[in-house]
């Protein structure tokens, strides 16, 4: 079996992001690899374990460091690795989902993971676009997958702890949620071993490589306007606040 | 799991004559032998075939190990029981035994046989990870934060340096600097990160401006050292950042470094010489017990409480600093130290060594209560209104640990801001 996991490199929440006028200042922003893609990665080894094939994980190497999250993915359990070299840190996912079809297309995938979403999905989720230019069906918010005789069963997650099992033909694009297992660790020493020795596959952008069409006026932080106001007193005292507040407000 | 006891099972003969003498009765039960379950040294053997583990065969079950075990004293744990569990069926790489050991070292201080915990356990752990066997995710967390941020608290790189700018007073980064110091003080993670380790960071900057000692730090260029995630079993992950510690130590010139933790004095002292470092580290309770006499003159206001002082297992067992401590806080107007019964060579764990700093949760789970809640009780049952501490994994497991045991009275203080708190009158 063909397991292909579509990767998102993005820049990290983990600290106050810098703008730079119209967009981010990707020179002072470290980029990781997205959580949901960590969850996608697990998920696509798993399956590979238990009813074999390879799994190749690709991604847009959007700043020249993309080799760190694939020799990650490579120790800890992934066949092979390929990045397309865009250099373009501001590529939407209308483009990196372009890109992407074009690199797996030619890799006659069985079935395809990508994380549901990222934290920068401003123009949508890169799975449905892969699906779409595959020409191939997609399930999102999944949670387990698992592949016997070429065809997959599937639980997807709904609002409301509500949850559905499918029956999938393959190939399909796979949304992953949650891997069925938490993701594995990695150690330091394989990946160490790995970055020495693993040869990563290039290939250049190819094929429509549109964006959006979204045009950026200003990027800005959020500014922080109000606050919670705290009521203080007995049960009593402050039900008749709430009371005043709503009468106020023209609620009550 | 395979089943971890099985009770002998005395056999009692209904009728028992011997000699014409009827002894049917319980009492009898010597007279057969006793079925003994049955045991293997196959999984003792398994753990000491590990390279750095081989000293757990050596156990010969004295158990003197077990009466000074901290986690013993909140569970059903010790070296002694961990060598009886893998005789009986229990794979000691599989188990959540393997991550209950703080690597404190006092079973090491008592044991005939030199069972050395402190290699057996990351050795153990070591090769449970390579195997891809259970990590606790909490633990698997902090050595991925590690490994990405080069912090265990996951904080991003270039806010290491941040505090600074509440000490009131001037830090200097050796970067900025461009000329040699006497001091390199190597301030850590949870003191440049943690908002109450940032209150000791600025308390020491404080103290070693009024000394007028000429330091600097490392500021965004410093990063953990990573002795916890080597002892909770991440050596590659230890070696990949010391290798970047000892380049960055190595750029600059100073004549001692200082540092805030004694993990980081372990690990710059005794570990990092096997990567090729071997410049003098010092922890600050020495460094300043060393100054103490231009220290005192500074020591102008009284700090009118009864103090009780915790022996950090880094500092004490493993590096022999007991008195320095001691000797700073007694140099406090007002201050009455007061010990709780395991003091020096015999205190009591606070749970955060060996990778247990990473892993309260998983600790929990296996024990009746946290080690730092134990520890926390005995504080408070000295009298003392002040837990003062000298490492800064402590301050924020015992202040949790206060409050949870219904201590709160109990001021949890790092013996900096205490010194601090003496020099400004606050």
């Amino acid at each position: 079996m063909n397991i292909i996991v579509a990767i998102k490199h993005i820049p990290s929440i983990a600290d106050d992001l810098p703008v730079n006028g119209s967009n981010l200042d990707f020179d002072s922003v470290d980029f990781v690899l997205n959580e949901f893609d960590e969850q996608s990665i697990e998920q696509a080894v798993l399956v590979k374990e238990a009813s074999g094939g390879t799994v190749t994980v690709v991604g847009v190497d959007l700043i020249g460091e993309l080799d760190n999250v694939l020799h990650l993915a490579l120790a800890k359990g992934a066949d092979k690795a390929v990045k397309i070299t865009a250099d373009d840190p501001g590529a939407d996912s209308h483009q990196q989902a372009g890109w992407l079809a074009e690199a797996i297309r030619d890799m006659s995938p069985d079935i395809v993971f990508t994380g549901v979403q990222a934290s920068n999905d401003l123009d949508g989720q890169i799975g449905p676009m892969l699906a779409a230019r595959l020409d191939l069906p997609y399930i999102g918010g999944v949670s387990s997958v698992d592949v016997v005789d070429g065809a997959a069963t599937v639980n997807k997650e709904f609002a409301g702890g509500v949850g559905a099992k499918y029956a999938v033909s393959l190939p399909v694009v796979v949304g992953v949620q949650a891997a069925s297992k938490p993701p594995r660790y990695a150690p330091i020493s394989k990946v160490r071993q790995i970055a020495q020795t693993a040869a990563i596959g290039k290939v250049a952008p190819s094929g429509d490589g549109a964006g959006a069409g979204l045009a950026f006026k200003k990027m800005a932080p959020p500014v922080a306007a109000g606050h919670a106001k705290m009521f203080t007193g007995s049960p009593k005292e402050v039900a008749a606040q709430i009371v005043e507040l709503l009468k106020g407000r023209g609620l009550a | 799991m395979a089943v971890k006891y099985q009770k002998a099972i005395a056999i009692e003969k209904e009728q028992a004559v011997v000699d014409g003498m009827d002894i049917s009765g319980h009492w009898n039960r010597m007279f057969e032998q006793r079925v003994i379950f049955e045991y293997t040294p196959e999984l003792i053997e398994k753990v000491a075939s590990i390279s750095e583990a081989e000293s757990f065969a050596n156990c010969y079950q004295c158990a003197k190990c077990v009466a000074v075990c901290p986690v013993d004293v909140v569970g059903n744990y010790g070296p002694r029981k961990l060598y009886r569990y893998a005789q009986t069926g229990l794979d000691l790489t599989e188990a959540p035994e393997l991550w209950l050991c703080t690597t404190c070292a006092n079973c090491l201080r008592v044991c005939p046989k030199e069972v050395n915990m402190v290699k057996i356990m990351p050795a153990t752990r070591e090769q449970a990870i390579l195997d891809g066997k259970f990590v606790p995710s909490e633990l698997q967390q902090a050595f991925e934060a590690t490994a990405n941020t080069g912090n265990p608290l996951g904080q991003p790189q270039r806010k290491r340096e941040a505090w600074v700018q509440n000490a009131g007073v001037d830090v200097p980064v050796l970067r900025d600097l461009g000329r040699p110091v006497d001091v390199l003080w190597y301030v850590g993670s949870y003191p440049s990160y943690h908002p109450r380790g940032m209150d000791a960071a600025s308390a020491a900057a404080r103290i070693f401006t009024a000394l007028g000692i000429d330091f600097a730090i490392l500021g965004k260029e410093e990063k953990d050292d990573a002795d916890s995630q080597r002892l909770a079993g991440e050596k590659g992950l230890f070696e990949m950042m010391a290798e970047y510690n000892i380049e960055t130590f190595n750029k600059y010139e100073w004549n001692e470094m200082v540092v805030t933790g004694p993990h980081e004095l372990n690990a710059f002292k005794n570990v990092y010489p096997k990567y090729g470092f071997e410049r003098p580290v010092v922890h600050y309770t020495t460094f300043l017990a060393r100054h103490l006499d231009r220290l005192k003159p500074l020591l102008k206001h009284p700090v009118n409480k009864k103090i009780t002082y915790h022996d950090p297992c880094y500092l004490g067992r493993h590096n022999g600093e007991y008195e320095a401590p001691r000797q700073l806080l007694e140099a406090i107007p007002g201050v009455e130290l007061v010990e709780m019964a395991r003091n020096r060579q015999n205190g009591y764990c606070c749970g955060g060594g060996g990778g247990g700093m990473w892993m309260d949760s998983f600790t929990a789970k296996h024990t009746t209560m946290r080690l730092s809640e134990k520890r926390a009780m005995e504080a408070a049952s000295t009298g003392a209104d002040v837990l003062a501490v000298a490492c800064p994994f402590e301050v924020s497991r015992f202040e949790d640990a206060v409050k949870s045991t219904g201590n709160e009275h109990v001021g949890v203080l790092d013996i900096l801001e205490l010194l601090d708190k003496s020099m400004r009158g606050e």
